[in-house]
């Protein structure tokens, strides 16, 4: 019996009236936790009672702490008939588990009712005590921190990273029990969130079980989804990365700030003086992957900064923790020459060409480390500087089943094995690119009827071996930072594959920014733009949208039918893409995600990604048009037409997003570049002026370009469509990452909102084109009016642009959108343009430029083989689709516009992806205090900091579930007022509950699920949402690090 | 292309204040959206119809949750549903109270009964109001009567603290509800040229000389019910027109102080007994509910248009009352000072008010100017 939970009911004010006669109401609150219960008085005849009960105390096992919700229950007495309910509140105890979090929940909460809404509010007190209970064969994990942010949380520190958690639990679901046709849907609901509560607190505890065996105390990255898959059941299943987190001194915290500023300045220090950074630095959290196995001692990922082991970790490791402390670890410079005996003065060669086998020894080292896992997976999108230290390109696995051919269907172990497969997958096609891990992993599912799609996918990556092989040690207090194996800012884009040995065909070149190691010319991840990366110019958001129909099937044939259309969508959406990132003249995806929803009678595909240019990736060559029958003249004369407003297109995008990367010739790419000559072309890109600018752009066409065969109709459309993307309006930019790459001065106006819209397609024989459009429309006309909405806000950028696409019914289309808007500061930012010359895209530049420089002067590094100047072939077709066992690819591959860059993606048997929430995102401390204002104002953001705010606590995790439904459709102002009052229902329900913790804003906050069911002829709605986020409380930053002025932009 | 369904939600709740004044003034989201586009906010935003339909529907359903907030101000403070920042909240109660001052001054001294209700189609005929807005005016003015009814303290800080409306609109809905309770007639043709703000003065003045609560500060309907042992008071002051030697008394003192300082003595001297039997009378008969009814009918019928015929300017007038006033004070066998004070300060102002209004109201266009300026000045 270890914890006692108290609660007391203070009050309640702005109860609806449920005596017609008197128009008020008696009420009174039945407090519930387990099986236990607990009544206050009645307080007759108001509608503002004050109960001020005494403490109702349970006395429970934290088992049951964990898993249990309180169930705080307000009904109206009468004498003569039942007492009816008024509505219930569902408070998660689980943040007072936790010694850091929050230590009492009190405020008003929003009596909630599945039928009516919010119905007024109740005052609430919840303390808990635990007792201390060493029993090591417990069943509960209180004290396992939950973190939804996908990085480590400001104001932590990681000391260990462990790795992957997942679990998965099943149900019954209630609405399809038999007892569901004699009970009320009020009962049926209240039952069907009162279980998903359950589950996810079981869900939770299991999670943390695993987090402590593993000896880490927090799982960051956690990601919980529901799958209702009906029939066969209710699924709640998480995944997360588990690790062991260190508070920060309060003092120490504003500086993990760095990494919200993206800034190349420290990559410069990097290269050479360690000394300089370390006091900057000094602070960045710290992961030690965890050792696995005793050979060769893997265990630490320091990021490049001081290593400050600690002692405490040692004792929490398993016995084979590292055993002997590598002292040569303790100098930076030490470690280069034992790494890489290679590199000079410029650390960045280290894994340089003639490394080798020096490389392949260090990845089977590191990768032998990881490999001990099970999966090498982590859920985290951004990363303490230089724990990344190659990124391979996105993998993806998709599977399609069948839930009626589950055998046991109460029992998890079949959709356990199901993920095993994929994750099985997903590790294969991670070696395939040569990479040990996979990062920004997330799984999703979409279901319909019988058929579920399970879809998984990441970015493959190598992590830093020095972490690995570091051991846990504590080497004192090592003040010198890492050397990296290579910048920073192009460290991560060198391909961690063998050249002479390539997954796929690809196009490398040498890195534009050290020119030591080869880059790919695209790469698509599914992670954040890490922050030292060098940038030229804004992002912006690309999606790819694509609908496919299919003909009405039953089971296995259903199924095969899915799978095949599958890999066309899958090909499609990434000729897309790559198009897209084309026509904006950028190199890089970020934060990819792909997402394919399954509907009775039709597929739904949609990529999201922000596009960036990567200085160190070489300039995307440009479209190019060609027609199949030459010689006919009007046809010729078309393409012309077509090719000249792609070529349009295409400059005015680079003007759009300040892309003007420094004119590189193609002799200086090709060859290990003197000293002399580099200096030389600084100069000069410096005393470039603007004219040169439409000069650069028409030599797109010519370089590298990048062929469109228009070769019948679809071609045509596909063109068309291409084009038809409107340009963000003036004064917005949009990404799907965290935040938008060149924009830094931040301004603390944050609004963050959910947009729903659900189009009904006509009875009309649809074709594939016809259906094409209206969902680009759709999506395009979403954005329209986010930009339209938010004209206020201007300058401001919409971050963490979240789409989740569904069929929810035949003829149906829904998205769904989350996405905050934040302001930022225009004048600084035109400023910092302003002062550099405008052709030459700002400071960025400049210190790209320096890399090249200092680099090269080490004479050693210089042994850069030219590159082969871009291959004459026209169509660049290098594109890593790793696929051993399909046969489709195969086939794909013969096409000549193949492109699929950096992306291995297989299907397995059957498949599709249901919309998950894209990785939440780094953090930024947030806040601000409010006064005076009897309501706590409490902002929300996707993202896992708030401008201008520093995190100072985190209060624990929100995961809500809630179901409305309603009889009365038409007079709640139809299907648009009942979703627009349920979700600002939900809204204000997080906010009650995370400013009853104490707490002033949500972040990494994310809407998981809106799923709407409607019936107009009845009069009926019914629609269920899942939500989630981190409760913190965040302060007004004060001492603001000084803005690294010469890193931003 | 039309949408099953189109929601967007704020954490920060959204909300355009043109869009909401279209809301308040009762157009439908089609008109709200033609008026928009006309407005030009297409072009600022490059937005489309589409754009701003989908806009206009989210606001007004925005709103149209908001409403029942609204109608207990106090409530949208600490509501947890909505998430609106002070100033906006404030924006939207005091917007959502403020009225047409063409529209109230067709209800103002009517009952706030279904009966009036059902007659707003006429009235929002005539005044161009649309009857949904016209109905949420009325609304209001009911609300805010039914709840300051029964408060004690004062009238005007009972409506601020309840409604939290500004200290002027609060003052107006005073006055509104002032006019209700006692019913004043404000109809009449020979009254059309006052405006709302006028008949708002003048209930100012009577609230702060007239009701209980000019006395007693703590009582039930202080400053909304007529203080009837004053009225009754009122009587007494009869025995300025009764006796005959108090009356010629009073007539040359107000002559001797007039002499040289206008040019209408000679009416002046003339109509003195007429004029002051007129006002005496008028404070005489206020005992009566149908008599308190017609205090501003009486005051232009006995006093104002008399002035009238005579030429009177403005200054006559204001300089008349003065020293009519003052002139008691020096009458020594008059007893009733106070009395006479409190009834004088009211009349006095009032008078000078419906006096320079309807000098004002010659120049017709002048009128309808100051009319349309208080309906789009606020």
């Amino acid at each position: 019996m270890p914890g006692k939970l108290k609660a007391k009911i203070v009050a309640g004010r702005h109860l609806p009236v449920m005596d017609r006669a008197s128009d008020l109401t008696d009420a009174f609150v039945e407090v519930k936790f387990g099986n236990t219960t607990f009544k206050t008085d009645v307080c007759h005849k108001s509608l503002n009672p004050q109960w001020n009960s005494e403490w109702f105390k349970f006395e429970v096992d934290d088992e049951d702490l964990q898993d249990e919700p309180l169930q705080v229950t307000v009904l109206d007495h009468d004498t003569y008939s039942a007492n009816d309910a008024i509505g219930k509140v569902y408070i998660d105890i689980d943040p007072l588990l936790c010694s850091e979090a929050a230590s009492v929940i009190s405020g008003w909460f929003p009596i909630y009712d599945t039928i009516h809404g919010i119905r007024g509010e109740i005052n609430v007190l919840v303390k808990v005590e635990l007792f201390n209970d060493l029993n090591r064969f417990r069943q509960s994990s209180c004290g396992v921190k939950f973190f939804c942010t996908a990085s480590i949380p400001r104001c932590y520190r990681a000391v260990l990273v462990h790795g992957f958690v997942e679990e998965l639990v099943v149900n019954e679901d209630p609405e399809y029990q038999w007892i569901d046709r004699i009970r009320t849907p009020r009962a049926s609901n209240e039952a069907r969130q009162r279980l998903i509560s359950l589950m996810s607190g079981e869900l939770q505890r299991k999670i943390g079980l695993k987090v402590l065996e593993m000896g880490g105390n927090a799982v960051v990255g956690y990601l919980q989804c529901f799958d209702l898959e009906g029939e066969s059941g209710l699924v709640v299943r998480a995944i997360g990365t588990a690790c062991t987190l260190d508070k920060l001194s309060s003092g120490s915290a504003p500086n993990t700030n760095t990494h919200m500023h993206p800034s190349t300045a420290p990559a410069s220090n990097a290269c050479n003086s360690p000394s300089k950074d370390g006091k900057d630095v000094s602070v960045h959290e710290f992961l030690h992957i965890r050792p696995v196995f005793g050979e060769d001692m893997t265990s630490t990922s320091g990021p490049p900064t001081p290593f400050r082991a600690l002692p405490t970790t040692s004792s929490s490791l398993p016995p084979f923790s590292p055993s002997k402390p590598c002292s040569r670890q303790s100098s930076s410079s030490d470690t280069d020459l034992s790494l890489t005996p290679k590199t000079g003065m410029g650390s960045g060669g280290s894994v340089g060409k003639e490394a080798g086998p020096l490389k392949t020894l260090l990845r089977q080292q590191t990768q032998t480390a990881l490999e001990q896992r099970e999966f090498p997976f982590f859920t985290l999108t951004s990363f303490p500087p230089g724990f990344l230290v190659h990124v391979g390109g996105v993998v993806s696995a998709r599977s399609v089943k069948l839930l009626d051919r589950i055998h046991n269907p109460d029992e998890p172990e079949t959709r356990d094995a199901w993920w095993e497969e994929i994750r099985q997958e997903i590790k294969s096609h991670g070696k395939a690119l040569g990479c040990h891990a996979v990062v920004g992993y997330s799984e999703s599912t979409s279901i319909c009827e019988e058929v579920c799609i399970l879809s998984a996918s990441g970015t493959a990556a190598i992590l830093n071996p020095r972490y690995m092989r570091e051991g846990c040690l504590d080497i004192g207090i090592t003040d010198h930072r890492f050397e990296e194996p290579s910048p920073p800012s192009c460290g991560f884009c060198h391909i961690p594959y063998d050249e002479l040995n390539m997954p796929f065909p690809a196009q490398l070149t040498y890195c534009y920014l050290c020119r030591r190691q080869k880059v790919p010319d695209v790469l698509f991840t599914t992670i954040n733009l890490p922050a030292e990366a060098a940038v030229t110019g804004k992002g912006c958001l690309i999606q790819a949208r694509l609908c496919r129909l299919k003909k009405k099937a039953q089971g296995e044939v259903n199924a095969t039918a899915i799978s095949n259309l599958l890999p066309f969508m899958e090909y499609e959406l990434h000729t897309q893409l790559m198009n897209k990132l084309k026509l904006r003249s950028m190199n890089a995806l970020f934060g990819l995600h792909i997402q394919i929803s399954v509907g009775e009678n039709m597929l739904l595909g949609l990529a999201s990604a922000t596009g960036v240019y990567l200085a160190a990736l070489p300039p995307p060559g440009g479209i190019q048009i060609a027609g199949k029958t030459p010689g006919d003249l009007s046809a010729e004369h078309h393409i012309l037409t077509i090719q000249k407003r792609i070529n349009d297109t295409i400059a005015k995008n680079k003007e759009l997003y300040q892309i003007n990367p420094p004119e590189l010739t193609e002799e200086v790419l090709g060859s290990p570049v003197p000293d002399s000559r580099q200096r030389s072309r600084l100069f000069r890109s410096h005393s470039e002026s603007s004219d040169e600018v439409s000069e650069l752009d028409l030599s797109h066409g010519k370089k590298d370009a990048f062929v469109l065969e228009i070769d019948d109709t679809d071609a045509v459309e596909d063109i068309h469509s291409l084009l038809t993307d409107a340009p963000t309006p003036t004064g917005f930019y949009s990404c799907n990452t965290e935040i938008m790459p060149g924009i830094y001065n931040w301004t603390s106006g944050v609004q963050m909102f959910t947009s729903v819209r659900v189009f009904r397609l006509s009875n009309a024989n649809l074709t594939n084109q016809g259906l094409n459009k209206i969902f680009t429309d759709l999506c395009e006309n979403l954005l329209k009016s986010f930009y339209f909405k938010l004209r206020s806000m201007i300058p401001c950028c919409l971050c963490q642009l979240n789409f989740t696409v569904a069929v929810p019914e035949e003829e149906l289309i829904q998205v769904t959108v989350t996405a905050v808007a934040m302001t930022f500061d225009k004048d600084q930012n035109q400023e910092m343009t302003a002062d550099k010359p405008p052709a030459k895209g700002g400071n960025e530049t400049e210190e790209q430029l320096q890399f090249p420089l200092e680099l090269c002067a080490d004479p050693s590094s210089a042994n850069c083989q030219p590159a082969s100047k871009a291959s004459g072939v026209p169509e660049c077709s290098n594109f890593s689709s790793i696929d051993r066992c399909s046969t489709w690819l195969e086939l794909l591959r013969l096409k000549a516009h193949t492109i699929r860059r950096g992306s291995v993606k297989t299907i397995s048997s059957l498949e599709r992806s249901s919309p998950l929430p894209e990785g939440r995102s780094r953090s930024l401390r947030s806040n601000r205090s409010f006064g005076g204002i009897s309501v706590t104002v409490v902002k929300m953001t996707p993202l896992s900091f708030l401008p201008g705010t520093r995190i100072i606590k985190y209060l624990g995790i929100i995961n809500m579930f809630f179901i409305r439904e309603t009889t009365s459709l038409r007079e709640e102002g139809g299907v648009s007022g009942f979703l627009h009052t349920f979700i600002a229902e939900v809204f204000s329900m997080v906010r009650a509950h995370v400013a009853a913790l104490g707490g002033n804003a949500v972040v990494s906050y994310s809407m998981k699920e809106c799923m709407l069911m409607e019936n107009p002829n009845k009069n009926q709605a019914q629609c269920l949402i899942n939500v989630s986020g981190d409760a913190v409380i965040c302060v007004r930053e004060t001492d603001q690090e000084p803005t690294p002025s010469t890193a931003s932009i | 292309m039309t949408m099953e369904l189109d929601v967007f939600v704020g954490n920060t709740t959204i909300m355009d204040e043109e869009v909401y004044q279209l809301w308040l003034d009762g157009y439908t989201v089609n008109d709200a959206v033609r008026v928009r586009m006309d407005g030009g906010v297409m072009e600022e935003c490059e937005a489309s119809a589409d754009v701003l339909l989908s806009d206009t529907m989210d606001q007004y359903r925005t709103f149209q949750m908001c409403e029942r907030l609204l109608h207990s101000p106090s409530k949208l403070g600490n509501q947890l549903l909505f998430q609106i920042p002070p100033h906006r909240q404030a924006m939207l109660i005091e917007r959502y109270y403020t009225f047409d001052d063409g529209f109230v001054r067709e209800v103002l001294g009517k009952k706030l009964s279904k009966g009036t209700k059902k007659d707003l189609d006429d009235i929002g005929a005539k005044t161009g109001v649309t009857l949904k807005s016209c109905r949420r005016q009325f609304d209001n003015f009911k609300r805010v009567f039914k709840v300051v009814e029964e408060l004690k303290g004062p009238l005007v800080e009972n409506i601020h603290h309840h409604f939290l409306l500004s200290d002027k609109l609060a003052r107006d809905y005073a006055a509104i509800v002032f006019f209700a309770n006692n019913r004043f007639e404000t109809g009449k043709r020979k009254l059309q040229y006052l405006t709302f703000q006028d008949f708002a003065f003048c209930a100012g003045q009577l609230i702060s000389n007239w009701t209980v609560g000019a006395v007693d500060n703590m009582v039930e309907d202080m400053d909304v019910d007529l203080d009837k042992e004053f009225l009754q008071d009122l009587k007494e002051l009869k025995v300025l027109i009764n006796d005959k030697d108090l009356l010629d008394q009073h007539k040359s003192l107000v002559c001797t102080a007039l002499r040289g300082k206008t040019n209408n003595l000679n009416e002046m001297e003339t109509n003195f007994k007429n004029l002051s039997r007129g006002l005496v009378n008028i404070a005489a008969k206020l005992t009566n509910a149908k008599d308190v009814r017609d205090l501003f009918i009486d005051l232009v019928e006995k006093f104002i248009e008399p002035c009238r015929s005579d030429r009177w300017t403005s200054a006559d007038v204001r300089l008349y009352l003065t020293h009519y006033n003052n002139s008691v004070h020096l009458l020594d066998t008059f007893k009733h000072q106070v009395v006479w004070n409190r009834y004088m300060d009211v009349v006095k102002s009032s008078i000078n008010i419906l006096h320079v209004r309807l000098d004002e109201s010659e120049g017709l266009s002048c009128f309808m100017e100051k009319k349309k300026s208080q309906r789009w000045g606020r």
